[in-house]
């Protein structure tokens, strides 16, 4: 009997020695859009080493991650909202927080994570422990008139910067007392699409998709209200069609200068961070989507809109112009960096995989089998402002 | 239809060839690229109306959210675009008649 019992006893050790201690520095996730899935991932090993289900509609869904870059926070279209485990890579939690959603955000202090939905529009905070709902903003802009929340950004002392795409505002929501949010508003200009907070936290950039221009918001110096950069660059000209639009971040900041899509042109346009003035464009293949710069900044990644979403250029920086054009695979939804930028993993929806390629020599490092993949967030982004 | 492709049409009609170019002008694509035009709708409009069709940026496309709309206008959003909102023409990669098919099932019950 004693025999039995030590015997069982060191089966229970065993079972509570559990998984090996280790970081979440290099993991990161692959959303698969069309199943409700994501597939966890190693940066280190470029394999991936869990899959979770159950995730409901993944379309145009996107993560952010606490602190420690152990959980991620999972917006999906359906307005499911879940926290997920790295580590343990299981569901901790998962509410439907809205009709439509669009995105979200995770405070300075990583308590706050914020929902930024179509509909109902407006913006929803939760507590980032329990997902308890803390507080909502609609985002009516006209009595009994709300829209469409885009371009939520996380900006210093708990504060969130976004768009109202029918309400042609800009507006900052300061969640420090997160019970009773106050919310600040500004004219921003015709339909904004997307926007970006500044790797510093300082400016909030929005495209507008119903003018040629970039409202622009100093967060440092809010009472000067928004202003517009970048009026005009279409020139007049008739615009191309655009099949999809692009996406802002802070990624596109680099060497001191912005590198943005145009709307209804096949360029990049460069501003100058300093004086907001256009310095240059660069013509490349297709309506752009995603241009994102290498965490150094020397490169940007570009991919595009359909048609041409089978292509990526890549910038250099140093020489002003594109410097590779690749075709990498079907449907290129997004790019990621490793965390320090020495590869790229690009989503290739329809070949239903996620390339691995060298930054450096363009040379392709191996392949990750995803269904339908879109994002890709890898834990990196837990340290970074407006990520 | 422009009329470059009704033309096309009906010398396809008038010589009495291929059942399948019949069926086109019929407004009922082959197999093959019916799948394409799901695909289409379901991935690259679905961008901004929602791989499950219930909106996004656009607004949703459910039987329901149609039911009261003229198809035929319908068709022509897809095929011309809606100047002054997103919405771009999609004229470049799908006829007419394949427009007005995508309506029909969209406005019935469509395909996964």
């Amino acid at each position: 009997m004693r025999l039995l019992l030590i015997a069982c006893f060191t089966l229970l050790l065993n079972a509570c020695a559990g998984p090996q201690l280790r970081g979440t520095g290099d993991l990161g996730l692959i959303i698969e859009r069309a199943s409700g899935h994501v597939t966890l991932v190693n940066t280190t090993s470029r394999q991936p080493y869990a899959r979770i289900g159950g995730l409901g509609d993944l379309s145009h869904a996107s993560a952010v991650y606490s602190r420690d870059g152990r959980y991620a926070f999972i917006f999906g279209r359906d307005g499911g909202l879940t926290k997920i485990d790295l580590l343990e890579a299981r569901i901790v939690k998962r509410i439907i927080q809205s009709g439509n959603a669009i995105g979200g955000s995770i405070s300075q202090d990583g308590r706050i994570v914020v929902a930024q939905n179509y509909k109902p529009g407006g913006i929803k905070a939760f507590d980032s422990e329990t997902l308890e709902l803390l507080s909502e903003v609609p985002a009516e802009f006209a009595p009994g008139q709300f829209s469409k929340v885009v371009g939520l950004a996380d900006t210093a002392g708990n504060k969130f910067a976004y768009a109202l795409f029918d309400g042609g505002e800009i507006r900052v929501t300061d969640f420090s007392q997160p019970r009773q949010p106050t919310t600040q508003k500004f004219p921003a200009g015709k339909q904004p699409y997307d926007g970006l907070v500044t790797p510093d936290g300082r400016y909030f950039l929005v495209g507008l998709f119903g003018e040629d221009g970039i409202a622009m918001l100093d967060l440092w110096q809010p009472e000067k209200g928004a202003r517009k950069i970048l009026e005009n660059y279409g020139r007049g000209e008739e615009k191309l069609p655009v099949f999809k639009m692009p996406h802002l971040r802070g990624w596109s900041v680099a060497q001191g200068k912005a590198y943005l899509p145009a709307i209804g042109r096949h360029e990049v346009l460069i501003v100058d961070v300093a004086t907001w003035k256009e310095v240059g464009r660069i013509p490349v293949r297709g309506q752009p989507v995603f241009v994102m710069a290498r965490p150094d900044g020397r490169q940007i990644w570009v991919n595009f809109a359909f048609p041409d979403n089978a292509k990526v250029d890549v910038i250099d920086t140093l020489a002003g112009q594109v410097v590779h054009r690749m075709a990498p695979g079907k449907a290129i939804l997004h790019m990621e960096f490793a965390p320090r930028g020495e590869n790229v993993w690009l989503s290739a929806r329809d070949d239903n995989k996620v390339l691995i390629y060298n930054t450096e020599n363009f040379a392709k490092l191996g392949e990750i089998p995803a269904e339908s993949p879109s994002g890709i967030f890898f834990t990196s982004r837990a340290v970074r402002t407006g990520f | 239809m422009s009329p470059s492709k009704f033309i096309f049409g009906l010398f396809f009609l008038s010589t009495a060839t291929v059942g399948s170019a019949k069926l086109a002008i019929a407004g009922e694509p082959d197999v093959a690229r019916q799948k394409e035009l799901v695909h289409i709708v379901r991935q690259d409009c679905g961008s901004c109306h929602g791989m499950t069709l219930k909106g996004g940026l656009g607004p949703a496309l459910l039987p329901e959210n149609l039911r009261d709309k003229p198809t035929e206008g319908l068709a022509a959003t897809i095929y011309y675009g809606r100047p002054g909102t997103p919405m771009p023409p999609w004229k470049a990669f799908l006829s007419e008649a394949e427009a007005a098919w995508i309506v029909d099932k969209l406005m019935t019950e469509f395909p996964e």
